[in-house]
């Protein structure tokens, strides 16, 4: 894959964007085009949240991403909206505590990982999103490990910058998990 | 030049603008572009600027009437419904031939409309930003990146021309991240103001910015000069990109977010064999007409995409004047159509042509 | 020679075009007295509202600007934020200030903008020809209550000074009258007190004057005057509504 269009879904607050901007400062790392664009509307906590975000070798067209090659779903209702735009030969990286379905496709490919639940095991609570980031990595390969590890410590803002280390070592458990 | 760093349209938008000198700042919130107000507010009391939230659209817009008197650089920002409000101000401001930057994040329309990405307020930016005699300046980035630079670029020509500019930006660039190199701004060299209500400090007769005329024949002068200033513009500042325009036999004619989804379509069609280019107009006014009446020569056929129900084919059609044939496709509402809807409608054209 | 009357060097030799017995030219006097005797002409910025006295751009001999219908100052507010040295006054009728304009009004005063406010009470719309203001009495006859203003239908007066002098960032709310010797002299007084203010940072300062429209009232100036005083002066009281430095002072 030279062209990465992911689609990033769940609720608000479950660090969805957040997610989508670690893997686009990882591309941008690697100076690649890279796109984030966030799905918004009436602000409300608990509502539902997507982003989509492009990695490409190309500049990139549409930042829209209407049919993913890598979709992350973190919730149920998202994961039926966009199952079936996922395209043929695409990848769907599932937070299985979250999202009781199995991908009954077979045109793509399903992994599933409880990042919650590792999560919540390795009393990370909140990092069940940066689990999935390091999922995806390892399957889809979208940079380098260091790009990635630079983009984390971007991400995490300079006034939490003790948060490194946590969020660093969710990664790992991402990469680490045999689904 | 700085690193590459991912920055929100929007944001990008209130760096820039706090780059090109801007210190006074004047809105009212709207989605989708309440980041640049969220922006300002943080940054400019630390620059000893002003950031300030007024009760309507109507008086933001005021304040940057006075603030402009004054010779400063000002701005306000808003999206599509709020523009509306401000175009009593933006007459005012034209036909007193002062300065300033407006931006229009546009969202789906008419009425309260929606608050998704569109590109349906064309014909109020271009043509009727208020009533009488007059045109403003239109820019239509289509990256993060271009966002920064034209910023700059709208407030000189604002500037130098004596006439408000606007970004007729959309939701959905005004929303999402790209890389962007913030330049580094040395010295800005900014034009003298010897216009300006700055207090006369008892060294020169008093100033007056005043748009009023009793006189027909006066009215009528002061915009046949301030039209002579417009053919000016129109000579020297016609900004446009094209993209395998040179054989192309389908010219997309896209701007701003439409643009970026042209431009893919046109790729794939490449790859299908159709000979597509993309001609993309940056200034909305002046619109770039010589171009592409030059590329009326070489096309067969022009398509233009929009984010609207059709708005600058008009002016693709006075530009091409009827030398080939001028196409439409767009989604309008908020709807972001998609490469593949593009392309559907280029390989119509070019199996119509073989 | 001793010269014992002159023309204020803040106004313009530029004959007005107000009616006869129009009270306009009095207050455009004491404005710009007030500009000498404070020295400020020169980093003194105007704005002419749309009304009578849009033309005041050409009377006032400090830079001036023409606003838009009642956003003068919300256009002061743009000129002191941009030039916080500066003294920024506001010249509007009661159509343009208390109608179209109400908003930018409540707002700036709510602000405390370090403006001044000169406020112009006639009861009528004069420039458009007598037509019916936010501040027509009860009953007040115009081209547009034709039976006399109806309040079950055509609302209350507005009283400005009482409504602004709720907000506290008014430092000075006093209504004037220029009928009498007397009474001008009260109003350049207050006017002065609210550049002075203005000056020493109080916050937004309004003085409103009780005009005549001779013209669109229908009467002869001297008829006018009476009529202010019978009909206007029970109805908008003269007085200081609020005045922060005796607030202070009274503490």
């Amino acid at each position: 894959m030279a062209d990465f269009n992911m689609l990033f879904a769940g609720f608000g607050g479950q660090g969805v964007l957040f997610a989508g901007k670690i893997v686009a400062s990882a591309g941008l790392i690697e100076e690649k085009s890279v796109s984030w664009l966030p799905s918004y509307g009436p602000e409300m906590r608990g509502g539902t949240a997507n982003c989509s975000v492009c990695v490409s070798d190309r500049p990139i067209g549409s930042p829209l991403v209407v049919t993913p090659n890598v979709f992350v779903p973190m919730n149920l209702p998202s994961f039926d909206k966009f199952i079936n735009a996922v395209v043929p030969g695409g990848k769907v990286i599932l937070d299985s505590t979250l999202v009781s379905s199995k991908v009954e496709r077979e045109d793509v490919d399903a992994f599933y990982i409880p990042a919650t639940k590792l999560a919540e095991e390795a009393g990370m609570k909140k990092l069940a999103n940066v689990i999935l980031v390091g999922k995806v990595f390892k399957e889809t390969g979208f940079c380098s490990y260091e790009a990635l590890e630079k983009a984390l410590k971007k991400s995490v803002p300079a006034s939490k910058a003790h948060l490194f280390d946590i969020n660093r070592k969710a990664i790992e458990i991402g990469i680490n998990f045999n689904s | 030049m700085g690193e590459k760093i991912l920055m929100k349209g929007n944001e990008a938008l209130a760096e820039a603008a706090i780059l090109a000198g801007c210190r006074h700042f004047f809105g009212y919130p709207i989605t989708p572009q309440t980041e640049l107000a969220a922006y300002m507010a943080k940054r400019m009391p630390k620059l000893g600027g002003t950031f300030l939230q007024a009760e309507s659209e109507v008086a933001a817009i005021n304040m940057v009437l006075g603030a402009a008197s004054a010779g400063v650089r000002t701005m306000t920002s808003s999206s599509s419904p709020g523009v509306s409000l401000k175009s009593e101000g933006v007459s005012y401001l034209a036909g007193s031939d002062l300065p300033c930057l407006i931006i229009n994040v546009q969202r789906g329309g008419p009425g309260l409309g929606g608050i998704q990405p569109s590109q349906a307020d064309y014909w109020q930016a271009t043509k009727a930003l208020g009533h009488g005699d007059f045109q403003i300046f239109v820019f239509a980035p289509s990256t993060v990146q271009e966002m920064v630079d034209l910023v700059n670029q709208a407030f000189d020509l604002a500037d130098e021309y004596r006439m408000p500019a606007m970004i007729l930006a959309d939701g959905m660039l005004g929303q999402m991240m790209e890389p962007v190199e913030i330049p580094e701004v040395s010295e800005l060299k900014l034009k003298d103001k010897p216009w300006a209500t700055n207090g006369h400090k008892n060294s020169r007769e008093h100033n007056i910015i005043n748009s009023l005329y009793m006189q027909p024949e006066d009215l009528e002068q002061t915009i046949r000069d301030r039209f002579a200033r417009y053919d000016d513009a129109k000579a020297k500042h016609q900004v446009f990109e094209s993209y395998l325009t040179e054989d192309a036999d389908i010219v997309v004619v896209a701007y701003g977010a439409s643009s970026r989804i042209s431009r893919s379509a046109v790729e794939q069609a490449r790859e299908l064999g159709i000979k597509a280019g993309l001609f993309r107009p940056i200034t909305l006014w002046p619109f770039p007409n010589d171009e592409l009446y030059k590329l009326a020569g070489s096309a067969k056929k022009f398509l233009a995409v929009e984010m609207s129900m059709g708005q600058m084919v008009d002016d693709v059609r006075l530009a091409v004047n009827g030398r080939k044939p001028v196409e439409f496709f767009g989604r309008t509402g908020g709807v972001i159509p998609t490469p593949a809807e593009v392309l559907e409608q280029i390989k119509k054209l070019a199996g119509g042509d073989r | 020679m001793a010269v014992v009357f002159e023309k204020p060097h803040a106004l313009t030799n530029v004959p007005t075009h107000y009616c006869p017995g129009c009270t306009h030219g009095i207050v455009h006097r004491l404005v710009a007295q007030v500009l000498d005797e404070l020295g400020v002409e020169g980093r003194t910025v105007g704005v002419a509202p749309v009304g009578c006295a849009v033309f005041a751009y050409n009377y006032f001999n400090c830079d001036m600007i023409q606003s838009p219908h009642g956003r003068a100052p919300a256009v002061a507010t743009g000129v002191k934020r941009a030039l916080p040295e500066s003294v920024v006054f506001t010249y509007q009728g009661d159509g343009d200030l208390a109608a179209i304009g109400t908003a930018e009004t409540v707002h700036a005063a709510a602000r405390g903008e370090n403006i001044t406010i000169i406020f112009i009470n006639n009861a009528i719309y004069g420039m458009t020809g007598g037509q019916m203001a936010p501040t027509s009495l009860p009953g007040q006859v115009t081209q547009t209550s034709p039976y006399g203003r109806d309040v079950k239908t055509q609302g209350h007066p507005i009283r400005v000074c009482e409504m602004l002098s709720s907000l506290d960032g008014v430092a000075l709310a006093q209504r004037c009258s220029v009928d009498t010797v007397k009474n001008v002299n009260a109003t350049k007084q207050a006017i002065k007190k609210a550049f002075q203010y203005q000056i020493e940072g109080k916050g937004c300062t309004i003085v409103e004057v009780l005009s005549t429209c001779p013209t669109n009232w229908g009467l002869e100036p001297n008829e006018a005057l009476d009529w202010l005083r019978e009909n206007m002066m029970p109805y908008y009281p003269l007085g200081v509504y609020k005045d922060a430095a005796e607030e202070e002072n009274n503490g």
